[in-house]
């Protein structure tokens, strides 16, 4: 009992670190990103080929996954995104759901469509057992680092001078740019610390998740659900939505295995019919 | 993906119009279209078809009985509607003499009728499942069916004292074949099925299904993936701690699957799985097999599906020799029926009745062999029928 409800929430902490760039994305730059995914996949495929091929020790690995995503993050918001800021929801779903083909296919045909695999060291793989609950080490260390994240991401957003120009600079840009904010910077820093977190998740992800070419649109779902049940305008929101999800995917893949797949869209249905805006979205903002 | 494919097909489309400038004759001419999953998560399976069929027609030669013969690869990405689309397209705009390939048992449900109705023999190089063959008489197997090699390891336990089995299968066809098939079997022997568990296909994270075997507390795990997820369940199975829990893993031969065997590292060591091919069987002409197979791709071990399409590829050679070039679908399948052949996993026969393939099964464990991981037999059934279809 205890160690489906750890698994889940190591699963949702998982999630979370994953979706939580989409959210700010989505929420706070009003861009619908569906390529989120193909930044999670690049982080996890530096990982495994760094350590793979030149050897390169996981927990380092973990920080240049982060910073790999990131510089790619804004590279292609420089080179792209930017142009699909202002244009139609269609628009920028149609581009970035395009992106993560594209991305796929890359990988196809560059590394293969084959599962890619890590060895994670010693000391994070194995397994303890406390009382009646078995706790996977690696597990532990996925929710002690995204506990840290989330602590960090709450700080950074609501007391840090950075954080209040985002916001200004999303509710309105004419303004914020009056004000003698550069826009221009904040967005792009804001994308590519979104994607190097996707990165960082899909680097902690690749053992438990799997990792192959069809990674983006396997987990797209996912993030959707995240943050279509979390809501985008806190980061509390997803958090919430990632445990409630890891937890419920976790224990109904448990417990009623022959529902297994369908737990998880069932909990979105009932959440979403409760609070059609999210979570903990403010009341009727769009 | 999509876009891989159309790029894909354009590329088959030019090397067709290619070919086809060439003024064939065209009588002589007899084409195969083979039909994998070349990109996708079963892009595994389609490779080593390919490479194997591609290995058997250069050791053999492309003339058969004075036909030319001429192999065609589609990529169905591993979607069932692609591969019914893509036997239509070979059947039609090609001509060709003989459809074969399907790496999962959809593809060759859904290309099926087309076989049926286009007369067209159909040759089953990978997909398990025991009905295939029953879906239309044109189909012919070489690869291999779950109940067959599931039966193997049900009687290996029931006769090494495992008594509590939890089974553990991925949701589709094969899979049910397979815990069904165990099922009957262990129960027979006098075990105990105490829990049944269906893994959705396309998911990797075994961990809630894995720590519900944990809890069952039984004397093995009985598992069945197919080719290409295996490692990632062997991982999962180390790192739950099953196999310091006392739960012994036993298994049919596609999770340690040969091509992967080598990345599961050490938690693979000890499995006990039944299987009609490993890379490891002591004959001359596998040993041969494989080193050329290795040979011609860059050190890639051939699987059982690269066995299943080698002997596909063979027996299309050895009908044409039969039917002295006639390539009609008709003769072809008759000629087929009752064919006995030297395959690099042992003795086989095409079943006259099923169109299925009769072969040795057989019980092994891993092992290392000179620093690498290998599937090593050490009991063989002889002659195993697929059991699904004795009623």
């Amino acid at each position: 009992m205890l160690t489906i409800l750890f698994d889940g929430v190591a699963y949702g902490m998982l999630l979370f670190v994953l979706a939580c760039g989409l959210a700010v994305t989505m929420g706070l730059m009003n861009f619908i990103n569906l390529a989120h995914g193909a930044f999670a996949m690049a982080g996890g495929y530096v990982t495994t080929l760094l350590m793979s091929h030149f050897g390169v020790p996981f927990l380092l690995c973990l920080p240049i996954a982060f910073i790999a995503s990131a510089l790619l993050g804004a590279i292609l918001e420089r080179s792209l995104y930017r142009r699909v800021y202002r244009q139609s929801h269609l628009n920028q779903v149609l581009f970035s759901i395009g992106l993560t083909f594209m991305a796929m296919a890359a990988v196809d045909y560059f590394i293969g469509s084959q599962q890619q695999f890590l060895q994670l060291p010693e000391w994070l793989s194995g397994r303890s057992e406390i009382g009646s609950m078995g706790i996977g080490h690696y597990r532990l260390f996925v929710i002690v680092i995204c506990v840290v994240l989330v602590i960090g991401l709450q700080l950074i957003l609501t007391k840090t001078r950075f954080g209040s120009r985002l916001r200004a600079a999303v509710d309105d840009p004419r303004a914020a740019s009056g004000l003698g904010i550069n826009i221009n910077l904040v967005f792009l820093s804001t994308f590519a610390f979104g994607s190097g977190l996707a990165g960082l998740g899909g680097a902690l992800g690749a053992d438990l998740l799997g990792l192959d070419p069809t990674f983006p649109l396997k987990f797209m779902i996912y993030f959707l659900v995240v943050v279509a049940v979390g809501g985008t305008t806190t980061i509390i929101g997803p958090l919430f939505a990632s445990l409630l999800l890891g937890i419920a995917d976790v224990a109904g893949k448990y417990y009623i295995p022959t529902m297994g797949a369908f737990i998880i869209y069932c909990v979105m249905i009932v959440a979403l019919m409760w609070r059609p805006q999210g979570f903990f979205a403010r009341g009727g903002s769009k | 993906m999509n876009n891989k494919r159309t790029l894909l097909k354009i590329a088959a489309a030019l090397m067709l119009t290619g070919v086809s400038a060439v003024p064939a004759y065209a009588q002589d001419v007899v084409k195969i279209g083979l039909i994998l999953p070349m990109t996708g998560p079963f892009a595994s399976t389609g490779r080593q078809i390919e490479a194997s069929a591609k290995l058997f027609m250069a050791q053999n030669g492309t003339t058969v009985a004075g036909k030319k013969i001429e192999l065609i690869i589609k990529d169905d990405g591993g979607v069932a509607d692609a591969a019914k689309r893509l036997a239509q397209e070979l059947v039609i705009n090609d001509k060709v003499s003989v459809l074969a390939g399907f790496g999962l048992t959809p593809m060759a449900f859904s290309t099926a009728p087309i076989a049926t109705q286009a007369k067209v023999p159909m040759v089953v190089m990978a997909a398990a499942t025991s009905s295939i063959t029953e879906q239309s008489p044109f189909i012919v197997r070489t690869g291999f069916t779950l109940p067959q090699v599931s039966v193997g390891i049900a009687d290996w336990a029931a006769k090494n004292n495992i008594k509590k089995v939890v089974s553990l299968v991925s949701d589709y066809g094969p899979g049910i074949d397979a815990q069904d098939s165990f099922k009957k079997r262990f129960t027979a022997g006098g075990g105990q099925v105490v829990e049944e568990l269906r893994v959705p296909l396309r998911n990797p994270d075994f961990s809630p299904f894995l720590q519900r075997v944990r809890d069952a507390k039984p004397d093995a795990v009985f598992v069945f993936v197919p080719s290409g997820a295996g490692a990632a369940f062997m991982k999962q199975f180390a790192e739950r701690g099953l196999d310091k829990a006392g739960i012994k893993l036993i298994a049919t031969g596609d999770v340690t699957d040969d091509d992967l065997l080598n990345d599961m590292g050490n938690s693979a060591l000890g499995v006990v799985s039944s299987h009609h091919y490993s890379a490891a069987h002591d004959s001359a002409i596998n040993k041969s097999f494989v080193a050329a197979f290795e040979k011609a791709n860059k050190g890639m071990r051939p699987n059982f599906h690269g066995v299943g399409g080698y002997d596909g590829i063979q027996l299309i050679y050895k009908a044409l020799e039969k039917t002295k070039g006639d390539a009609s679908g008709p003769a072809l399948i008759a000629a087929m029926k009752g064919m006995t052949w030297e395959s690099p996993r042992g003795k086989v026969l095409i079943d006259p009745d099923t169109r299925d393939i009769v072969q040795d099964v057989y019980i092994r464990k891993v092992e290392k062999v000179n620093g690498q991981l290998y599937n090593v037999e050490f009991d063989r059934i002889p002659a195993v029928k697929d059991p699904g279809k004795i009623k």
